[in-house]
């Protein structure tokens, strides 16, 4: 029986993974994929927890963090592909319309 | 067998995530984002959430991931090349922040005793009924509200991408 905190050890793992390549990678779609992993390592604690508390409560939310996050993938590659249409880069550096 | 499980899914999901950062192609990150997808939803089995884990490889790794694929495809993205302007000291002060969140959580996990309001689903009272009848069953009543809710979010997602694809915007 592993205990919960090695679930939530690997969930904050992953997240700041995630965390480390969004503030280091350039391209958008690259940031994009890892915010998803920082969205599946919060959905791994609320299993977790689902687990540790006999409750379902935790599925349930997981349920709409994923109808979420597939929302926002659609909007957010649809706003990528209309930058790459006007920019022709999606370099986050060239976007820098609004820097100081 | 289940602690044998989750560190062999743990350890080829951490190795995946970071190939995912580190990979200059990006179509390579893709692919092992997906890898990372698959062993989330082996571990949301071993967690006794089989309605989540079938959901987590169907719309994550076999939805949203194809969705990120054809976008890479379409717009025929590089390789990442080496920024001139020398971002040298980000990468360096992200690493350490990252480094720095991670211990400090991982610190509070090891440290802090689990307790909460037990519920009353044990694993054998779901497994006796079915998961994921539990779970259309609470969200057909005890969770209808944010079940609708997210159908309307659904619907304002579908005009978003349809406008956005718009010739002109």
């Amino acid at each position: 029986m592993v205990p919960i905190s090695h679930y939530l050890i690997l969930s904050v793992i992953l997240f700041c993974i995630g965390m480390w390549g969004v503030f280091t990678r350039k391209n958008a779609i690259v940031i994009f994929m890892c915010i998803e992993l920082m969205l599946n390592a919060a959905n791994l604690a609320f299993i977790a927890f689902s687990r540790q508390l006999n409750s379902v409560d935790g599925q349930i939310f997981v349920f709409f963090v994923m109808t979420v996050a597939a929302a926002e993938a659609a909007v957010g590659l649809g706003i990528i592909i209309a930058l790459y249409r006007n920019r022709e880069t999606i370099n986050v550096d060239d976007v820098n319309l609004m820097k100081w | 067998m289940e602690a044998l499980l989750f560190y062999t899914f743990a350890a080829i999901m951490v190795i995946s995530s970071l190939m995912v950062i580190l990979r200059k192609n990006p179509i390579h990150s893709a692919l092992f984002l997906i890898v990372t997808f698959f062993c989330l939803g082996g571990v949301f089995l071993l967690l006794n959430a089989q309605f989540i884990a079938a959901i987590q490889v169907i719309v994550y790794a076999g939805a949203i991931m194809v969705l990120f694929l054809f976008v890479i495809m379409l717009l025929n993205v590089e390789r990442e090349v080496a920024s001139p302007s020398g971002h040298g000291w980000q990468k360096f002060w992200a690493f350490i922040l990252s480094v720095v969140i991670g211990f400090s959580l991982i610190s509070v996990m090891r440290a802090t005793v689990f307790t909460g309001h037990q519920g009353t689903f044990t694993p054998e009272t779901v497994n006796a009924v079915g998961n994921s009848e539990i779970i259309g069953r609470l969200l057909f009543t005890d969770f209808l509200l944010p079940f609708e809710i997210t159908s309307i979010l659904l619907l304002a997602a579908i005009i978003g991408a349809v406008i956005l694809s718009k010739k002109k915007l």
